[in-house]
Protein backbone atom coordinates (compact mmCIF):
# COMPACT_ATOMS: atom_id res chain seq x y z
CA UNK A 1 0.00 0.00 0.00
CA UNK A 2 1.38 3.62 -0.72
CA UNK A 3 1.34 6.30 1.18
CA UNK A 4 -1.93 8.17 1.74
CA UNK A 5 -1.66 12.02 2.73
CA UNK A 6 -4.02 13.77 4.02
CA UNK A 7 -2.48 15.70 7.47
CA UNK A 8 0.36 15.95 4.63
CA UNK A 9 -1.06 17.19 1.75
CA UNK A 10 -0.27 20.87 2.01
CA UNK A 11 3.16 20.12 3.06
CA UNK A 12 5.29 21.39 0.16
CA UNK A 13 2.41 22.79 -1.80
CA UNK A 14 2.57 26.01 -0.70
CA UNK A 15 4.88 28.93 0.92
CA UNK A 16 4.68 28.26 4.50
CA UNK A 17 5.77 32.30 4.47
CA UNK A 18 3.13 33.33 2.38
CA UNK A 19 -0.50 32.99 3.29
CA UNK A 20 -1.99 34.03 0.31
CA UNK A 21 -0.37 30.43 -1.52
CA UNK A 22 -2.21 28.53 0.92
CA UNK A 23 -5.45 30.69 0.60
CA UNK A 24 -4.71 29.38 -3.47
CA UNK A 25 -5.09 25.89 -2.56
CA UNK A 26 -8.13 26.06 -0.75
CA UNK A 27 -6.56 26.87 2.76
CA UNK A 28 -9.33 28.35 5.43
CA UNK A 29 -12.15 27.50 2.95
CA UNK A 30 -13.36 25.07 6.31
CA UNK A 31 -13.07 27.51 8.67
CA UNK A 32 -15.54 30.09 6.62
CA UNK A 33 -17.70 27.19 6.35
CA UNK A 34 -17.38 25.95 10.22
CA UNK A 35 -18.10 30.34 11.50
CA UNK A 36 -20.51 30.72 8.45
CA UNK A 37 -22.60 27.72 7.93
CA UNK A 38 -22.00 25.37 11.01
CA UNK A 39 -23.41 26.18 15.15
CA UNK A 40 -20.10 24.63 17.46
CA UNK A 41 -22.13 22.11 18.26
CA UNK A 42 -22.27 20.76 15.02
CA UNK A 43 -18.82 20.88 14.33
CA UNK A 44 -18.28 19.10 17.74
CA UNK A 45 -20.52 16.91 16.39
CA UNK A 46 -18.80 16.32 13.18
CA UNK A 47 -15.73 15.90 14.68
CA UNK A 48 -17.46 13.31 17.12
CA UNK A 49 -18.57 11.16 13.84
CA UNK A 50 -15.21 11.26 12.61
CA UNK A 51 -13.57 8.70 14.90
CA UNK A 52 -10.80 11.17 14.87
CA UNK A 53 -8.55 10.23 18.17
CA UNK A 54 -5.27 12.00 19.69
CA UNK A 55 -2.54 11.94 17.96
CA UNK A 56 -0.07 12.56 20.55
CA UNK A 57 -0.15 8.99 21.56
CA UNK A 58 -3.26 8.55 24.07
CA UNK A 59 -5.40 8.15 21.23
CA UNK A 60 -8.76 9.79 23.02
CA UNK A 61 -11.88 10.47 21.12
CA UNK A 62 -10.77 13.86 19.88
CA UNK A 63 -15.06 15.40 19.61
CA UNK A 64 -15.77 13.82 23.09
CA UNK A 65 -12.90 16.09 24.53
CA UNK A 66 -14.20 18.55 22.86
CA UNK A 67 -18.16 18.09 24.00
CA UNK A 68 -16.74 18.12 27.52
CA UNK A 69 -15.05 21.39 27.38
CA UNK A 70 -17.75 23.25 25.25
CA UNK A 71 -20.26 22.16 27.45
CA UNK A 72 -18.45 23.46 30.53
CA UNK A 73 -19.55 26.46 31.82
CA UNK A 74 -17.17 29.08 32.80
CA UNK A 75 -15.55 32.65 31.90
CA UNK A 76 -12.84 32.03 30.08
CA UNK A 77 -11.74 28.62 28.41
CA UNK A 78 -8.16 27.41 26.52
CA UNK A 79 -7.42 26.00 23.61
CA UNK A 80 -3.51 24.39 23.40
CA UNK A 81 -1.88 22.82 20.61
CA UNK A 82 0.63 20.52 21.88
CA UNK A 83 4.35 20.68 19.72
CA UNK A 84 6.25 19.75 22.71
CA UNK A 85 7.27 17.00 20.36
CA UNK A 86 9.83 15.36 22.53
CA UNK A 87 9.56 11.82 22.19
CA UNK A 88 12.36 9.73 21.56
CA UNK A 89 11.99 9.39 17.37
CA UNK A 90 9.45 11.83 16.65
CA UNK A 91 10.02 14.31 14.40
CA UNK A 92 7.09 14.99 12.23
CA UNK A 93 5.33 17.65 14.08
CA UNK A 94 8.65 19.53 13.53
CA UNK A 95 8.22 18.37 9.47
CA UNK A 96 4.32 19.63 9.51
CA UNK A 97 4.82 22.96 11.39
CA UNK A 98 7.58 23.97 9.42
CA UNK A 99 5.78 23.00 5.95
CA UNK A 100 2.53 23.68 6.45
CA UNK A 101 1.67 26.24 9.38
CA UNK A 102 -1.25 27.39 8.49
CA UNK A 103 -2.81 23.89 8.24
CA UNK A 104 -2.55 24.17 11.61
CA UNK A 105 -3.43 27.92 12.99
CA UNK A 106 -6.97 26.48 10.25
CA UNK A 107 -7.46 23.72 12.28
CA UNK A 108 -7.20 25.75 15.74
CA UNK A 109 -9.25 28.50 14.56
CA UNK A 110 -12.32 25.91 14.03
CA UNK A 111 -10.92 24.14 17.30
CA UNK A 112 -11.69 27.18 18.99
CA UNK A 113 -14.96 27.95 17.53
CA UNK A 114 -16.46 24.31 18.38
CA UNK A 115 -14.80 24.93 22.21
CA UNK A 116 -15.80 28.47 22.54
CA UNK A 117 -12.01 29.31 23.67
CA UNK A 118 -11.24 32.47 23.84
CA UNK A 119 -7.46 32.14 24.00
CA UNK A 120 -4.74 29.64 22.59
CA UNK A 121 -1.24 28.80 23.15
CA UNK A 122 1.25 26.68 20.43
CA UNK A 123 3.45 25.17 22.96
CA UNK A 124 6.58 24.32 21.32
CA UNK A 125 9.73 22.79 22.52
CA UNK A 126 12.94 24.54 22.74
CA UNK A 127 14.71 22.82 20.53
CA UNK A 128 12.26 24.08 17.78
CA UNK A 129 12.83 27.70 18.78
CA UNK A 130 13.83 28.15 14.76
CA UNK A 131 10.16 27.93 14.07
CA UNK A 132 9.10 30.11 16.55
CA UNK A 133 9.40 33.14 13.95
CA UNK A 134 7.23 31.27 10.61
CA UNK A 135 4.38 30.55 12.88
CA UNK A 136 4.15 34.10 14.63
CA UNK A 137 4.25 35.78 11.15
CA UNK A 138 1.53 32.85 9.97
CA UNK A 139 -0.40 34.23 12.94
CA UNK A 140 -0.05 37.56 11.88
CA UNK A 141 -1.15 36.95 8.56
CA UNK A 142 -4.34 35.11 9.91
CA UNK A 143 -5.08 37.57 12.16
CA UNK A 144 -4.60 40.54 9.04
CA UNK A 145 -7.42 38.33 7.24
CA UNK A 146 -9.91 38.93 9.74
CA UNK A 147 -10.13 34.91 10.19
CA UNK A 148 -8.69 35.20 14.53
CA UNK A 149 -11.64 37.22 16.07
CA UNK A 150 -12.75 34.91 18.45
CA UNK A 151 -9.57 34.13 19.62
CA UNK A 152 -6.04 35.35 20.16
CA UNK A 153 -3.12 32.34 20.10
CA UNK A 154 0.16 32.92 21.69
CA UNK A 155 3.35 30.71 20.97
CA UNK A 156 4.81 29.93 24.05
CA UNK A 157 8.13 28.51 24.36
CA UNK A 158 9.21 25.49 26.49
CA UNK A 159 12.77 25.42 28.17
CA UNK A 160 13.56 21.38 27.67
CA UNK A 161 11.85 19.30 29.32
CA UNK A 162 10.35 15.55 27.91
CA UNK A 163 7.49 15.45 30.41
CA UNK A 164 5.95 18.88 29.47
CA UNK A 165 4.22 17.00 26.37
CA UNK A 166 2.46 15.30 29.23
CA UNK A 167 -0.75 17.54 29.33
CA UNK A 168 -0.89 18.51 32.81
CA UNK A 169 2.47 19.11 33.27
CA UNK A 170 2.17 21.21 30.07
CA UNK A 171 0.08 23.58 31.73
CA UNK A 172 1.93 24.30 35.02
CA UNK A 173 4.69 25.10 32.72
CA UNK A 174 2.39 27.67 30.73
CA UNK A 175 1.75 28.77 34.43
CA UNK A 176 5.15 29.54 34.85
CA UNK A 177 5.83 26.08 37.21
CA UNK A 178 8.43 22.85 37.03
CA UNK A 179 6.40 21.10 34.52
CA UNK A 180 5.03 18.43 37.12
CA UNK A 181 1.91 16.10 35.84
CA UNK A 182 -1.02 16.91 37.85
CA UNK A 183 -3.58 14.48 39.90
CA UNK A 184 -6.23 13.76 38.04
CA UNK A 185 -9.17 14.28 38.00
CA UNK A 186 -10.14 16.81 37.33
CA UNK A 187 -9.31 16.25 33.58
CA UNK A 188 -8.60 19.47 31.46
CA UNK A 189 -11.49 19.66 29.63
CA UNK A 190 -13.14 20.60 32.73
CA UNK A 191 -10.44 22.13 34.90
CA UNK A 192 -7.32 22.93 33.25
CA UNK A 193 -5.23 26.04 32.60
CA UNK A 194 -5.78 28.22 35.22
CA UNK A 195 -8.08 26.39 36.45
CA UNK A 196 -10.71 26.70 33.29
CA UNK A 197 -11.58 24.36 30.87
CA UNK A 198 -9.05 23.36 28.09
CA UNK A 199 -8.60 21.52 25.49
CA UNK A 200 -5.01 20.10 24.55
CA UNK A 201 -4.72 18.53 21.12
CA UNK A 202 -1.81 17.05 19.53
CA UNK A 203 -0.07 18.66 16.33
CA UNK A 204 -1.53 16.50 13.94
CA UNK A 205 -4.61 15.70 15.77
CA UNK A 206 -5.45 19.59 14.72
CA UNK A 207 -3.97 19.30 11.30
CA UNK A 208 -7.22 16.67 10.83
CA UNK A 209 -10.04 19.09 11.45
CA UNK A 210 -9.77 21.31 8.28
CA UNK A 211 -9.95 17.93 6.03
CA UNK A 212 -12.85 16.53 8.79
CA UNK A 213 -14.96 19.86 7.88
CA UNK A 214 -14.09 20.01 4.54
CA UNK A 215 -15.16 16.27 3.48
CA UNK A 216 -17.42 15.12 6.55
CA UNK A 217 -17.11 13.12 9.17
CA UNK A 218 -18.38 10.02 6.58
CA UNK A 219 -15.66 10.48 4.66
CA UNK A 220 -13.26 10.29 7.23
CA UNK A 221 -14.33 7.30 9.21
CA UNK A 222 -14.65 5.27 5.97
CA UNK A 223 -10.77 5.05 6.10
CA UNK A 224 -8.77 2.73 8.85
CA UNK A 225 -9.39 0.33 11.76
CA UNK A 226 -12.96 0.05 14.09
CA UNK A 227 -11.32 2.37 16.36
CA UNK A 228 -8.57 4.45 14.61
CA UNK A 229 -9.75 6.09 11.73
CA UNK A 230 -8.27 8.18 9.47
CA UNK A 231 -4.64 8.42 8.72
CA UNK A 232 -1.17 8.32 11.05
CA UNK A 233 2.07 10.21 10.17
CA UNK A 234 5.12 8.12 11.09
CA UNK A 235 8.84 9.51 11.90
CA UNK A 236 10.93 6.57 10.89
CA UNK A 237 14.49 6.21 12.00
CA UNK A 238 17.45 3.97 13.02
CA UNK A 239 18.73 0.99 10.51
CA UNK A 240 16.31 2.10 7.73
CA UNK A 241 17.85 3.12 4.39
CA UNK A 242 14.94 6.27 3.90
CA UNK A 243 14.45 7.42 7.47
CA UNK A 244 11.99 10.03 7.81
CA UNK A 245 7.69 11.17 7.61
CA UNK A 246 5.52 9.01 6.10
CA UNK A 247 1.63 8.82 6.22
CA UNK A 248 -0.21 5.82 6.14
CA UNK A 249 -4.25 4.73 6.49
CA UNK A 250 -4.46 3.22 10.00
CA UNK A 251 -4.33 -0.32 10.29
CA UNK A 252 -1.29 -0.52 7.46
CA UNK A 253 1.58 -2.96 8.40
CA UNK A 254 4.79 -2.69 10.37
CA UNK A 255 6.58 -4.33 7.58
CA UNK A 256 5.00 -1.88 4.56
CA UNK A 257 5.80 1.28 7.09
CA UNK A 258 9.41 0.33 7.68
CA UNK A 259 10.87 -2.30 5.03
CA UNK A 260 8.37 -0.74 1.78
CA UNK A 261 8.42 2.41 2.16
CA UNK A 262 11.51 3.23 4.83
CA UNK A 263 13.90 0.51 3.03
CA UNK A 264 14.92 -1.20 6.03
CA UNK A 265 16.22 -5.02 5.77
CA UNK A 266 17.94 -7.73 8.18
CA UNK A 267 15.85 -6.24 11.01
CA UNK A 268 15.85 -7.86 14.73
CA UNK A 269 13.46 -5.84 16.36
CA UNK A 270 11.46 -2.73 15.88
CA UNK A 271 10.32 -0.29 18.39
CA UNK A 272 7.08 1.78 18.22
CA UNK A 273 5.67 4.55 20.05
CA UNK A 274 9.22 6.17 21.39
CA UNK A 275 11.12 5.63 24.81
CA UNK A 276 7.79 3.75 26.32
CA UNK A 277 6.82 2.32 23.41
CA UNK A 278 6.73 -1.18 22.80
CA UNK A 279 9.43 -3.62 21.05
CA UNK A 280 8.52 -6.21 18.57
CA UNK A 281 10.54 -8.86 17.08
CA UNK A 282 11.19 -9.08 13.40
CA UNK A 283 8.55 -12.04 13.01
CA UNK A 284 5.77 -9.98 14.36
CA UNK A 285 6.07 -6.82 11.19
CA UNK A 286 2.85 -7.85 9.59
CA UNK A 287 1.09 -6.61 12.67
CA UNK A 288 -1.20 -3.79 11.70
CA UNK A 289 -0.66 0.17 13.17
CA UNK A 290 -3.67 1.36 15.51
CA UNK A 291 -4.17 1.75 18.31
CA UNK A 292 -5.87 -1.64 18.84
CA UNK A 293 -2.18 -2.40 18.53
CA UNK A 294 0.87 -0.37 18.78
CA UNK A 295 0.66 3.44 17.42
CA UNK A 296 1.50 5.99 20.00
CA UNK A 297 3.08 8.73 18.68
CA UNK A 298 3.99 6.97 15.71
CA UNK A 299 8.01 7.26 16.30
CA UNK A 300 9.23 3.79 14.59
CA UNK A 301 13.02 3.18 15.49
CA UNK A 302 13.87 0.15 13.40
CA UNK A 303 16.82 -2.22 14.98
CA UNK A 304 19.12 -4.59 12.66
CA UNK A 305 20.16 -7.90 13.44
CA UNK A 306 23.75 -6.63 14.87
CA UNK A 307 21.60 -4.64 17.91
CA UNK A 308 21.92 -5.31 21.46
CA UNK A 309 18.57 -5.38 22.48
CA UNK A 310 19.96 -4.46 26.30
CA UNK A 311 21.84 -1.44 25.34
CA UNK A 312 18.80 0.04 23.61
CA UNK A 313 16.65 -0.64 26.70
CA UNK A 314 19.44 0.86 28.91
CA UNK A 315 19.40 4.08 26.72
CA UNK A 316 15.59 4.64 26.90
CA UNK A 317 15.70 3.83 30.86
CA UNK A 318 18.08 6.50 30.96
CA UNK A 319 16.01 8.82 29.05
CA UNK A 320 12.98 7.97 31.30
CA UNK A 321 14.85 8.69 34.36
CA UNK A 322 16.54 11.72 33.22
CA UNK A 323 13.31 13.31 32.16
CA UNK A 324 11.11 11.83 35.26
CA UNK A 325 9.15 14.83 36.88
CA UNK A 326 9.76 13.56 40.10
CA UNK A 327 6.79 13.84 41.83
CA UNK A 328 5.71 10.57 41.97
CA UNK A 329 7.76 7.84 43.83
CA UNK A 330 6.83 4.47 41.64
CA UNK A 331 8.31 6.58 38.66
CA UNK A 332 11.23 8.93 40.07
CA UNK A 333 12.64 5.83 42.04
CA UNK A 334 11.81 2.95 39.26
CA UNK A 335 13.22 4.63 36.43
CA UNK A 336 16.30 5.25 38.32
CA UNK A 337 16.57 1.35 39.76
CA UNK A 338 15.97 0.51 36.05
CA UNK A 339 18.66 2.72 34.83
CA UNK A 340 21.00 1.10 37.46
CA UNK A 341 19.94 -2.43 36.87
CA UNK A 342 20.45 -1.89 32.70
CA UNK A 343 23.64 -0.04 33.76
CA UNK A 344 25.06 -2.99 34.73
CA UNK A 345 23.60 -5.43 32.52
CA UNK A 346 25.70 -2.92 30.04
CA UNK A 347 28.77 -3.25 31.69
CA UNK A 348 28.86 -7.41 32.12
CA UNK A 349 27.88 -6.80 35.55
CA UNK A 350 24.25 -8.72 36.09
CA UNK A 351 23.03 -10.11 38.81
CA UNK A 352 20.54 -13.66 39.75
CA UNK A 353 17.54 -11.79 40.17
CA UNK A 354 17.52 -8.87 37.76
CA UNK A 355 14.93 -9.97 36.06
CA UNK A 356 12.71 -10.87 38.62
CA UNK A 357 13.35 -7.26 39.84
CA UNK A 358 12.51 -5.61 36.29
CA UNK A 359 9.27 -7.73 36.72
CA UNK A 360 8.44 -6.50 39.80
CA UNK A 361 9.24 -2.91 39.71
CA UNK A 362 7.85 -3.22 36.08
CA UNK A 363 4.16 -3.97 37.66
CA UNK A 364 4.42 -1.37 40.13
CA UNK A 365 5.01 0.91 38.37
CA UNK A 366 2.17 0.45 35.55
CA UNK A 367 -0.13 0.63 38.23
CA UNK A 368 0.90 3.21 40.97
CA UNK A 369 2.87 5.89 38.72
CA UNK A 370 0.85 9.33 38.48
CA UNK A 371 0.90 10.11 34.80
CA UNK A 372 2.30 8.46 31.10
CA UNK A 373 5.51 8.05 31.40
CA UNK A 374 5.94 6.34 34.54
CA UNK A 375 2.89 3.75 33.81
CA UNK A 376 4.27 3.28 30.33
CA UNK A 377 8.27 3.22 31.32
CA UNK A 378 8.50 -0.64 31.75
CA UNK A 379 6.58 -1.58 28.51
CA UNK A 380 10.01 -1.81 26.71
CA UNK A 381 11.71 -3.52 29.47
CA UNK A 382 8.65 -6.28 29.62
CA UNK A 383 8.34 -6.34 25.84
CA UNK A 384 12.26 -7.17 25.71
CA UNK A 385 11.81 -9.91 28.21
CA UNK A 386 9.30 -11.23 26.66
CA UNK A 387 11.09 -11.14 22.66
CA UNK A 388 14.68 -11.18 23.57
CA UNK A 389 14.63 -13.02 27.16
CA UNK A 390 17.74 -15.34 26.38
CA UNK A 391 19.63 -12.59 25.77
CA UNK A 392 19.40 -11.16 29.38
CA UNK A 393 19.61 -14.62 30.89
CA UNK A 394 22.96 -14.90 28.54
CA UNK A 395 24.43 -11.75 29.80
CA UNK A 396 23.27 -12.37 33.52
CA UNK A 397 25.58 -15.80 33.16
CA UNK A 398 27.90 -13.92 31.24
CA UNK A 399 28.30 -11.88 34.21
CA UNK A 400 28.45 -14.70 37.09
CA UNK A 401 31.04 -16.45 34.94
CA UNK A 402 33.42 -13.36 34.85
CA UNK A 403 32.11 -12.52 38.59
CA UNK A 404 33.60 -16.00 39.60
CA UNK A 405 36.85 -16.25 37.32
CA UNK A 406 38.14 -13.06 37.78
CA UNK A 407 36.90 -12.35 41.67
CA UNK A 408 38.28 -8.82 42.94
CA UNK A 409 39.76 -8.03 39.38
CA UNK A 410 36.39 -7.64 38.00
CA UNK A 411 36.11 -3.91 37.78
CA UNK A 412 39.24 -3.15 36.66
CA UNK A 413 38.95 -5.55 33.39
CA UNK A 414 35.19 -4.49 32.42
CA UNK A 415 36.44 -2.15 30.05
CA UNK A 416 38.50 -4.67 27.78
CA UNK A 417 35.72 -7.24 28.13
CA UNK A 418 33.23 -4.77 26.98
CA UNK B 1 14.99 46.13 35.37
CA UNK B 2 12.95 48.31 37.18
CA UNK B 3 10.87 49.38 34.45
CA UNK B 4 9.97 46.08 33.55
CA UNK B 5 8.62 45.26 37.11
CA UNK B 6 6.01 47.39 36.43
CA UNK B 7 4.91 45.58 33.30
CA UNK B 8 4.80 42.09 34.66
CA UNK B 9 0.84 41.72 35.91
CA UNK B 10 1.43 37.99 36.78
CA UNK B 11 4.32 37.13 37.67
CA UNK B 12 3.94 33.16 37.62
CA UNK B 13 2.73 33.39 34.56
CA UNK B 14 5.56 35.27 33.05
CA UNK B 15 8.08 33.71 35.02
CA UNK B 16 9.82 31.16 31.76
CA UNK B 17 9.56 34.38 29.55
CA UNK B 18 11.49 36.20 31.80
CA UNK B 19 14.00 34.19 32.79
CA UNK B 20 14.24 33.01 28.91
CA UNK B 21 14.64 36.99 28.60
CA UNK B 22 17.29 36.94 31.43
CA UNK B 23 18.81 34.34 29.78
CA UNK B 24 19.47 35.80 26.92
CA UNK B 25 21.85 38.82 28.53
CA UNK B 26 23.40 37.31 30.67
CA UNK B 27 25.64 33.85 30.28
CA UNK B 28 23.67 31.89 32.95
CA UNK B 29 20.97 32.41 35.50
CA UNK B 30 22.96 33.08 38.16
CA UNK B 31 22.37 33.85 41.70
CA UNK B 32 21.49 37.47 41.08
CA UNK B 33 19.93 37.44 37.86
CA UNK B 34 17.73 34.89 39.93
CA UNK B 35 17.55 37.39 42.59
CA UNK B 36 16.07 40.25 40.53
CA UNK B 37 13.87 37.80 38.99
CA UNK B 38 12.23 37.10 42.26
CA UNK B 39 11.93 40.57 43.17
CA UNK B 40 10.01 41.46 39.33
CA UNK B 41 7.82 38.65 39.59
CA UNK B 42 7.30 38.69 43.46
CA UNK B 43 8.09 35.30 43.94
CA UNK B 44 9.99 33.51 46.70
CA UNK B 45 13.69 32.81 45.37
CA UNK B 46 13.78 29.48 46.25
CA UNK B 47 10.18 29.06 43.50
CA UNK B 48 12.85 30.67 40.94
CA UNK B 49 15.29 28.57 41.50
CA UNK B 50 13.00 25.16 41.27
CA UNK B 51 11.56 26.15 37.84
CA UNK B 52 15.14 27.41 36.51
CA UNK B 53 16.48 23.77 37.28
CA UNK B 54 13.58 21.76 36.35
CA UNK B 55 14.66 23.21 33.14
CA UNK B 56 17.73 21.90 30.51
CA UNK B 57 17.46 25.22 28.57
CA UNK B 58 17.69 26.99 31.89
CA UNK B 59 21.15 26.67 32.68
CA UNK B 60 21.88 28.35 36.41
CA UNK B 61 25.74 27.89 35.93
CA UNK B 62 28.12 29.21 33.65
CA UNK B 63 28.30 27.95 30.57
CA UNK B 64 30.90 28.46 27.59
CA UNK B 65 29.60 31.61 24.65
CA UNK B 66 28.14 28.86 22.37
CA UNK B 67 26.68 25.85 23.58
CA UNK B 68 26.93 22.50 21.91
CA UNK B 69 24.40 19.51 22.56
CA UNK B 70 24.64 16.39 21.29
CA UNK B 71 21.82 14.22 21.25
CA UNK B 72 22.50 11.22 22.91
CA UNK B 73 18.94 9.30 22.26
CA UNK B 74 18.51 5.89 20.80
CA UNK B 75 18.13 6.98 17.15
CA UNK B 76 21.25 8.80 17.59
CA UNK B 77 23.33 6.73 19.35
CA UNK B 78 22.73 3.65 16.96
CA UNK B 79 24.14 6.26 14.01
CA UNK B 80 27.32 6.19 16.02
CA UNK B 81 26.66 9.77 18.46
CA UNK B 82 29.72 8.37 20.47
CA UNK B 83 32.17 9.56 17.64
CA UNK B 84 30.77 12.62 16.91
CA UNK B 85 31.31 12.71 21.22
CA UNK B 86 35.08 11.52 21.03
CA UNK B 87 35.76 14.14 18.42
CA UNK B 88 34.46 17.15 19.91
CA UNK B 89 35.88 15.93 23.10
CA UNK B 90 39.23 15.68 21.06
CA UNK B 91 39.03 19.21 19.07
CA UNK B 92 37.85 21.24 22.53
CA UNK B 93 39.95 18.79 24.73
CA UNK B 94 36.99 18.69 27.29
CA UNK B 95 34.06 16.61 28.36
CA UNK B 96 30.33 16.56 28.43
CA UNK B 97 29.32 19.01 31.23
CA UNK B 98 32.66 21.31 30.59
CA UNK B 99 33.60 24.21 29.26
CA UNK B 100 36.11 25.55 26.97
CA UNK B 101 38.75 27.27 29.49
CA UNK B 102 38.44 30.85 27.02
CA UNK B 103 34.58 30.50 27.47
CA UNK B 104 34.05 30.10 23.88
CA UNK B 105 32.18 26.75 23.85
CA UNK B 106 30.64 24.49 26.35
CA UNK B 107 29.47 20.84 25.85
CA UNK B 108 26.59 18.98 27.19
CA UNK B 109 24.75 15.55 26.07
CA UNK B 110 20.92 16.22 26.06
CA UNK B 111 17.98 14.22 25.09
CA UNK B 112 16.41 13.54 21.69
CA UNK B 113 16.58 16.60 19.96
CA UNK B 114 14.05 15.45 16.99
CA UNK B 115 16.31 14.87 14.55
CA UNK B 116 16.42 11.94 14.10
CA UNK B 117 15.76 11.30 10.59
CA UNK B 118 19.42 13.28 10.18
CA UNK B 119 21.00 11.16 13.52
CA UNK B 120 23.72 11.73 14.42
CA UNK B 121 22.77 15.49 15.14
CA UNK B 122 23.45 18.02 17.55
CA UNK B 123 22.85 21.71 18.25
CA UNK B 124 25.16 24.82 18.76
CA UNK B 125 22.76 27.02 20.29
CA UNK B 126 19.70 27.43 18.11
CA UNK B 127 21.63 26.09 15.28
CA UNK B 128 20.79 21.80 13.88
CA UNK B 129 23.69 20.19 12.86
CA UNK B 130 22.55 16.78 11.74
CA UNK B 131 23.96 13.94 9.09
CA UNK B 132 27.12 14.38 11.27
CA UNK B 133 30.93 12.95 10.97
CA UNK B 134 33.97 13.25 13.13
CA UNK B 135 35.54 14.95 9.83
CA UNK B 136 32.74 17.45 9.57
CA UNK B 137 33.03 18.09 13.62
CA UNK B 138 36.62 20.71 13.08
CA UNK B 139 35.54 22.31 10.45
CA UNK B 140 31.67 23.29 12.18
CA UNK B 141 33.64 24.06 15.45
CA UNK B 142 36.35 26.39 13.33
CA UNK B 143 32.81 28.40 12.10
CA UNK B 144 32.28 29.89 15.41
Amino acid sequence: MAEKRIVLSNCGAYEPQNMETYLARGGFESFVKARDKMKPEAIVDEVKKSGLTGRGGAGFNCGLKWELARNARAKKKYLICNADEGEVGTFKDKYILSKDPFGLIEGMCIAGLAIGAQEAYIYLRAEYHFLNDTLCYAITQVKEKGFLKHMDIHVFEGAGAYICGEESALMDSIEGKRGESRYKPPYPPTRGLWNMPTIINNVETLMNVPHIIANGAAWFSAMGTVRSKGTKVFSVSGDVKKPGVYELEMGSSLKELVVDLAGADDIKAVQIGGSTGSILPASLLDTPLSYETYLGSGAVVVFNTGRDIIDIVGNNMHFLSEESCGKCTPCREGTEVMMEIFGRLRRVEGAQGDINALEDLAKTMAVASLCGLGQAAAVPVLDSLKYFRDEYINRIDQSLFLRSYLGGEMSRSREGIR
Amino acid sequence: MGKEASSISNGRAELLPVLKRELSKNSCLSKEVMSDVAEQTGLPLNEVYGVATFYTYLPVSKTGKNVIRVCRSVPCDLKDAQAVISSIQKELGITPGEATADGKFSFELVNCIGACDQAPAMMINDQLYGNLTPERIAEILRSY
